[in-house]
């Protein structure tokens, strides 16, 4: 069974090989393209470890073929800080402990991501519907909840900055 | 854990990805969302030796009323039903549904069509569209056919699509004034299958109702209408009296097996006050 070609972008950056159509989209980002960010922590599906986005949509990238990916466009946890400056989802992490051991914080954050792009302003319940189907070993959640609440007001500020020069 | 190996194959229309099931005749599967189909292949409980991705297949992707049904392609996401406006407004039993499978991030890629082709017993859709008397089209070389839900499901993982066939779409008949819809699971955790679960649809008129579908998930090898339930509650008063005697049928006419997520009779007590509170909702909401 023959390797085929695949391509994609990933954090703007493209990623070739040829591949086993059998590989697991999360093996080709950790070992073809190098980011090792996004982790492994089941072989059920179950964990969300492994979540990334795909063409903006969060996926569990363990149980999707690389092949499948082929000429989309995937967000991994490495493309959200530019630079140096961290992405208000990190920051929002660091600063409420939402991470202890950090095994579930790359998914967490993937999925964050896309619940504020789509709900800038989730309610708790909405936040942690979103977050379901990430599982946290250490936290309890509640920081997780916190991280991603703080998140939101920062990255709403402008727009409430904007509001309120309007009064 | 790495799945075995296969070749893979992406069709562009339905007419070729068929072809292909011909072709190789048994020795093919189709990829949807991959949610049920690579988990197991991961495990090696599945190892095709082809795969074809029906994802640059156009048009499987749509929910539409017309001609007295709402029609739902195959390849629609299981996130896309939970958004929909008419689904959540004319079909709420879909949204009851598609809230409790899986996780949000594994509802962005199964797929309605994935969930009943797979045709396992702990799947959601199934007890669903049963309850609905949805018809499922099946596409293969020679063209299309209809196939009544109630013919669809055959045995545990076995359907009635012939292997070169491909479900193309589900048809549910448009609700008719009066109906009232819902499933209620009981499930252990976010994105566990049910411990049990009843789905009920019925038509409520003058008080009385006139006609119900009901079945549940995971109580039974396979998926079946619990038409015992359905004689229990037709031509009886939309009433809690008779609610809770079709929901003692429900729990004597479901078949459990004990397992990790609970013993038999725990089961049955779990369908027993999981179709009492479905049938009042649905009645409920067909006022
Ligand atoms: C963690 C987890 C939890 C889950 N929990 C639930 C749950 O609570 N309830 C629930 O109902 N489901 C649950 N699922 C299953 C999920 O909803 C499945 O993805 C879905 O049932 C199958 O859809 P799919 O598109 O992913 O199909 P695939 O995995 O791609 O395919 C499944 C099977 O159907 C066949 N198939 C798919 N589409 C077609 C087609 N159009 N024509 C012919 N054959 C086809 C495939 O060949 C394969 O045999 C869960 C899955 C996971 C990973
Ligand atoms: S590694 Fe656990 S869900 Fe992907
Ligand atoms: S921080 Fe350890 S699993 Fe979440």
């Amino acid at each position: 069974m023959s390797k085929v070609p695949v391509s994609m972008t990933i954090n703007g950056e493209t990623y070739s090989g040829d591949v086993e159509p059998r590989m697991l989209l999360v093996h080709f980002i950790r070992e073809v393209a190098g980011l090792t960010g996004t982790h492994i922590g089941c072989d059920t599906t179950s964990c969300g470890a492994c979540t990334i986005q795909l063409d903006g949509m969060p996926i569990k990238s363990c149980t999707m073929f690389a092949v499948q990916a082929n000429g989309h466009s995937l967000k991994t946890v490495e493309g959200l800080a530019t630079g140096a400056e961290m992405h208000p989802i990190q920051e929002g992490f660091m600063v409420n402990h939402g991470l202890q051991c950090g095994y579930c914080t790359p998914g967490m954050m993937m999925t964050s991501l896309a619940l504020l792009a789509e709900n800038p302003n989730p309610s708790e319940l909405e936040i942690r519907t979103a977050i379901s189907g990430n599982l946290c070993r250490c936290t309890g959640y509640v920081n997780i909840v916190r991280s991603i609440q703080y998140a939101a007001d920062k990255m709403r500020e402008p727009e409430l900055a904007a509001a309120g020069q309007g009064d | 854990m790495i799945p075995g190996k296969f070749e893979y194959h992406v069709p562009a229309d339905v007419g070729q990805a068929a072809a292909l099931l011909r072709h190789y005749d048994g020795e093919a599967k189709i990829l949807a969302g991959g949610q049920s189909l690579i988990p197991m292949m991961r495990f090696r409980l599945a190892q095709p030796e082809h795969l074809i991705d029906l994802s640059k297949v156009p048009g499987l992707s749509y929910i539409e009323e017309r001609d007295g049904h709402l029609a739902i392609g195959a390849l629609t996401t299981e996130s896309e039903l939970e958004h929909n406006a008419t689904i959540r407004d004319r079909y709420p039993i879909l949204k009851d549904a598609t809230d409790v499978i899986a996780d949000p991030l594994v509802r962005n890629l199964a797929t309605v069509g994935g969930n009943i082709a797979h045709a396992d017993p702990a799947n959601d859709h199934p007890a669903v569209l049963l309850a609905l008397r949805a018809d499922v089209v099946a596409t293969g070389v020679d063209g299309h056919r209809v196939i009544p839900i109630d013919e669809f499901f055959l045995d545990t993982f076995v359907t009635g699509l012939e292997p070169d066939e491909i479900l193309t779409e589900i048809r549910i008949p448009t609700a008719k004034s009066g109906t009232g819809s819902a499933y209620l699971k009981l499930e252990r955790k976010v994105g566990d299958y049910a411990i049990g679960a009843v789905a009920v649809s019925m038509v409520v008129r003058d008080g009385v109702i006139a006609e119900a579908g009901v079945a549940m998930t995971n109580v039974s090898p396979y998926p079946v209408r619990a038409v015992q339930t359905e004689a229990a509650l037709v031509g009886r008063p939309a009433t809690a009296a008779t609610f809770a005697a079709a929901a003692e049928t429900a729990s004597q006419e479901c078949e459990p097996s004990g397992d990790n997520r609970g013993p038999e009779e725990y089961k049955r007590a779990v369908i027993r006050t999981l179709a009492e509170r479905a049938f009042s909702l649905a009645a409920e909401r067909a006022n």
